[in-house]
């Protein structure tokens, strides 16, 4: 359940600056690769680079709204909720960001689990 | 009967120009049948938009665009048209005009409406070849005739006929060195601040504007060679383009005995001193007071034709006029008393970062001038206020930041509340009445109709928005604007509209698209954003800054994207010839970053599948250092141009085909187009080149070159259609280039050039292409216009960029 984590671990990654507007980087951990979003709005998300359809890395997808499209076959996903928009597939798994200042940082104990 | 054995009084017209046209326009639409008229035109060809002549010269438009009035036209309104005859006598006793060439055309009224003539510093060597004025359709051609990559050409003279010339040159790759002889540009039209602004965006475009200086002398024996200034140094130029003034046309009305000054005289009904010759447009004097823009001109062909069919008319009162450059590329708009003085104040806004600059003058809560470089959206409104005169105080804290700031944010309303003699569109010079009155009166009820019968929003579209608010308050619910498929949910506009407005709003961002265009979603979406990066850059090169976040991942990484995730890497290979060097750096590349896979691809090159992303810059620095560059295999951009052996060596080859794709390839390296772009050159008809299914295909024939255009070998197979044949190298060149700008300015975004030419027709193209010779050498000129901003290769970029971010993780935490 969300919020039964044991332990947060927050880490700083990085700058927001170190983030293109509207793109994203990635972050190489134990859980694997997780793209980290900035979007237009200067919000930041984290969901694992992969996409459920055929793997594809969904940090190189074309950022738009709160919402990415994976650049392999063109699904779009939420970045507030995983979902996969118009799609019958599992939600990609989501990380916390927190930003304080103008720094990053990601929880890296483990995904958010599912309500 | 309808009368017509009674003899009808005979208008003779001399001048077919802007003011005498819009005269007998007004005149048959008060009266048709009225007189019997002849026009004397010393120009040969019909009449068209003098205005234009700035785009035609840029090669935004072609002669085509801008006739105003064709042969059909006179024809159809029994005018008889004497083109190419220059009146030199008019016998006012007899009421006798006299051509050049001996026409002789008897009168009962005349209308003088000759115009203006260039103004030519009197200098040494002003009569030189190369040295040329600009004010006739004849004098582009001569500039045309002569300008060409590199030309080194001088234009006298910073106010805004200089500059427009400058920069129609300059878009035709011309060397341009713009003389002023004024402290600043526009003198007439700009305070310091914005001038300075002006100047700084100009040099921006490559032109080198030197003010306050003075010329001295053109040499050279026949032809100029250069300009001597005052200061004695030499600028060598090939070619001089003199814009420093126009003086009234009068020499055949004072010869003829008229009363003038500078000008002819008029009374407030264009009646010269004569009762029987009326005289109009930028050749007569009224009150004291020369013309030299069109807006004054119109009011005076309102009423002179009421006069002249015996209406009463109120009398001409000169209103103020706005002046705005039209081609620069550089949004400016003055009007009125713009550097104000003791008895005015003054509201500023200036963005130098962004080039913005806007100053309202004011006197008592009115506007009395304006002046803004930069950003002139809300210029009309602006000018609106200034010429009612409203009382602006209720809203003086925001009238600069332009309507939005007023309650009526509704922008139909806006245009509902204009009054009838509020100019919609610009270009034309059509207002709001003329366009409501043709809606009801001619029953139109589609924008093509009213940009057919009214011009209005037929030249940049800007006002489109406008025109489609009169309409639909018009109709109401009958107004069904076209069913147009949208380009994407973002949007309820189409490809071509929104296009359409990039160029005639001057829109340079994506956001500045967005917000003009009311997106729906805050930043677009996969498929527009795409799309309005490369519609962006297609209209405007050298100046719009690409937007990496909005391209597909291959465009943005330079690299192929595998299913796995890692890139394919594919060096060009010019017309798929390739060396020892550059195989074994590729053979070296592969051994360094232990490449899996090594592939010959169907497009005559050579592709390493499988790098990984962190190795991409590495890899390109590698191949950057054996002479390889980037293949583009990744782009909606020129992708190869697979070649044959040709002449060089096979037994039935008729031409150099192998070094015709080089060159082809070379000329067309790093052009975005709107889907890829694919050609090839087979040495004779067996086409081993597969010329006959590529976007543009070449083939080899005993007397030259085929042409073949629309190919593709993709999804949906489809043989190209035949464009033409031509005979020399510089032609195939020639004709490709056009043809990949014609490709790249009309087709949307992810339209192969087979299903746009199944859409607009081969025809359409050919008409382009082959027929328009004009046309095609302004599509060559926009083409290499945009590759001097265009051949870069991204690798070299990519891999010499201090920190190349995408490439790697943020941070690694395992
Ligand atoms: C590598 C290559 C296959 C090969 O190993 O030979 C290839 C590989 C791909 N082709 Fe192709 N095409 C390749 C030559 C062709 C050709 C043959 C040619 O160019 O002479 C064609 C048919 C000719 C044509 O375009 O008219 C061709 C028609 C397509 C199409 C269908 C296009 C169409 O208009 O119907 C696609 C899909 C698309 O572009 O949307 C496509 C798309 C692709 C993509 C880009 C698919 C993708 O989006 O990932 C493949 C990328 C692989 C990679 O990472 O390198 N490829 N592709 C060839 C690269 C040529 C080069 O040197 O650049
Ligand atoms: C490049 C350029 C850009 C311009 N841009 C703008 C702009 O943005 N906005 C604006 O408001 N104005 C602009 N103008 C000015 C505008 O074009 C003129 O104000 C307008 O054309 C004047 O109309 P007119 O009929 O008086 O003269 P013209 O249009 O010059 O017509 C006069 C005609 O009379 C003919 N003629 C002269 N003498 C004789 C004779 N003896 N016998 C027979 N024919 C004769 C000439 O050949 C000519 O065709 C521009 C002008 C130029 C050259
Ligand atoms: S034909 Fe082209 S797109 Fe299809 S699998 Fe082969 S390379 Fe990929
Ligand atoms: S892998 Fe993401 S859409 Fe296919």
């Amino acid at each position: 359940m969300d919020g039964m984590m044991a332990e947060a671990a927050f880490i700083d990654i990085g700058g927001l600056d170190d983030i293109p507007l509207r793109g994203a980087r990635t972050v190489a951990t134990a859980h694997g690769t997780i793209a980290v979003f900035r979007t237009g709005d200067d919000a930041v998300f984290a969901l694992r680079d992969s996409c459920p359809h055929r793997g594809g890395p969904i940090s190189h997808g074309i950022v738009h709204g709160h919402g990415v499209t994976c650049p392999l076959h063109g699904w779009v996903f939420s970045l507030e909720s995983g979902a996969a928009l118009g799609e019958d597939a599992p939600c990609i798994a989501r990380f916390r960001t927190r930003i304080e200042g103008r720094r990053i940082l990601l929880d890296i104990a483990g995904p958010i689990l599912a309500a | 009967m309808d009368g017509s054995n009674l003899p009808r009084p005979r208008l003779v017209v001399i001048g077919n120009g802007m003011a005498g046209m819009r005269t007998v326009e007004e005149i048959l639409a008060l009266a048709p049948g009225y007189f019997d008229i002849t026009v004397f035109g010393g120009e040969a060809q019909p009449n068209y938009d003098r205005i234009m002549l700035s785009p035609l010269l840029a090669g935004g438009k072609r002669f085509a665009d801008i006739v105003l009035n064709d042969y059909d036209w006179y024809e159809a309104n029994n005018i008889r048209l004497i083109a190419g005859e220059h009146v030199d006598w008019v016998d006012r006793k007899n009421r006798l005009v006299r051509g050049a060439k001996g026409s002789e055309v008897p009168y009962d009224m005349l209308l003088l409406a000759t115009g203006s003539n260039p103004f030519v510093l009197p200098v040494p060597g002003a009569d030189k070849a190369g040295v040329l004025t600009f004010r006739t359709v004849a004098d582009v051609e001569d500039m045309l005739a002569v300008v060409k990559q590199g030309t080194r050409t001088v234009v006298i003279g910073g106010g805004l006929l200089g500059l427009e010339a400058a920069h129609g040159l300059n878009l035709r790759g011309a060397d341009v060195t713009v003389i002023h002889l004024m402290p600043t540009l526009m003198e007439r039209q700009l305070d310091a601040s914005a001038a300075h602004l002006l100047e700084r965006a100009l040099t921006r475009r490559g032109m080198t504007i030197l003010t306050a200086t003075e010329t001295a002398a053109f040499e050279g024996d026949q032809a100029v060679t250069a300009v001597r200034l005052k200061d004695g140094t030499q600028i060598p130029a090939e070619l001089v383009v003199m814009a420093v003034g126009i003086r009234p046309n009068a020499g055949l009305a004072r010869a003829i005995g008229l009363a003038c000054n500078r000008g002819v005289l008029v009374d407030d009904w264009m009646r010269t001193s004569d009762p029987a010759i009326f005289a109009i447009g930028e050749c007569v004097e009224h009150n004291g007071q020369v013309f030299g823009l069109v807006a004054p001109i119109w009011d005076m062909a309102k009423i002179a034709a009421k006069t002249m069919v015996g209406a009463p008319a109120p009398g001409f009162t000169p209103v103020a006029s706005v002046t705005r450059l039209k081609v620069s590329g550089v949004d400016m708009v003055s009007a009125g008393a713009f550097m104000g003085d003791a008895t005015t104040d003054d509201i500023v806004l200036r963005d130098a970062a962004r080039g913005i600059y806007k100053r309202l003058v004011l006197r008592e809560n009115r506007i009395v001038g304006m002046v803004c470089i930069g950003d002139a959206s809300d210029a009309a409104w602006h000018f609106q206020l200034m010429k009612d005169e409203t009382d602006i105080e209720a809203f003086r804290d925001t009238v600069i930041f332009g309507p939005v700031s007023d309650d009526a944010a509704d922008p139909d309303a806006a245009v509902l509340a204009l009054p009838d003699s509020a100019e919609i569109c610009g270009c034309n010079g059509v207002c709001k009445g003329t366009i409501t009155a043709s809606i009801t009166a001619m029953g139109l009820t589609t924008l093509d109709a009213v940009r057919a019968r009214t011009k209005a929003s037929s030249s940049c579209g800007s006002c489109t928005g406008l025109v489609e608010a009169l309409l639909k308050s018009a109709l109401g619910a009958a107004y069904a604007p076209v069913a147009v498929k949208p380009m994407c949910k973002c949007t309820t506009l189409p490809h071509d509209e929104v296009r359409r407005r990039i160029t005639g709003g001057a829109l340079k961002t994506i956001p500045a698209v967005m917000q003009a265009l009311e997106w729906q979603t805050p930043d677009g979406c996969a498929a527009c954003r795409p799309a309005l990066n490369y519609y962006l850059i297609c209209a405007w090169p050298g100046e719009y800054v690409d937007d990496a976040q909005s391209r597909f991942v291959n465009e943005r990484m330079h690299a192929n994207i595998q299913k796995d995730g890692t890139f394919s890497v594919v060096p060009r290979m010019w017309g798929g010839l390739t060396n020892s060097r550059e195989l074994r750096a590729i053979a070296d590349v592969v051994d360094k970053y232990s490449i899996p896979e090594v592939k010959i691809t169907g497009g005559q090159r050579i592709d390493m599948l499988g790098v990984k992303r962190e190795d991409l810059t590495a890899v390109w620095r590698d191949l950057n250092a054996a002479g390889l560059v980037s293949g583009h295999a990744y782009g909606k951009a020129l992708r190869t141009v697979k070649t044959c052996v040709g002449s060089e060596w096979c037994r039935f080859g008729t031409q150099n085909s192998t070094a015709m794709g080089v060159a082809l390839e070379r000329m067309s390296w790093g052009s975005w187009t709107p889907h890829k772009f694919k050609m090839a050159v087979s040495g004779c008809p067996r086409n081993c080149a597969e010329s006959s299914i590529k976007d543009f295909g070449v083939i080899a024939t005993d007397a030259g070159w085929d042409l073949m255009v629309g190919g593709n070998g993709g999804i949906k197979l489809r043989g190209t259609d035949m464009l033409c044949k031509v005979t020399t190298d510089a032609e195939v060149m020639e004709y490709c280039a056009a043809f990949m700008q014609l490709y790249r300015e009309e087709a949307r975004y992810l339209e192969r050039t087979a299903p746009w030419i199944e859409r607009v027709g081969i025809e359409y193209v050919r008409q382009r292409i082959v027929e328009d010779h004009a046309g095609r050498g302004a599509l060559w000129a926009r083409f290499h216009h945009a590759q001097r901003f265009a051949q870069i290769d991204p690798w070299a970029e990519q891999s010499t960029a201090p920190e190349p971010a995408q490439y790697s993780h943020v941070a690694e935490l395992v």
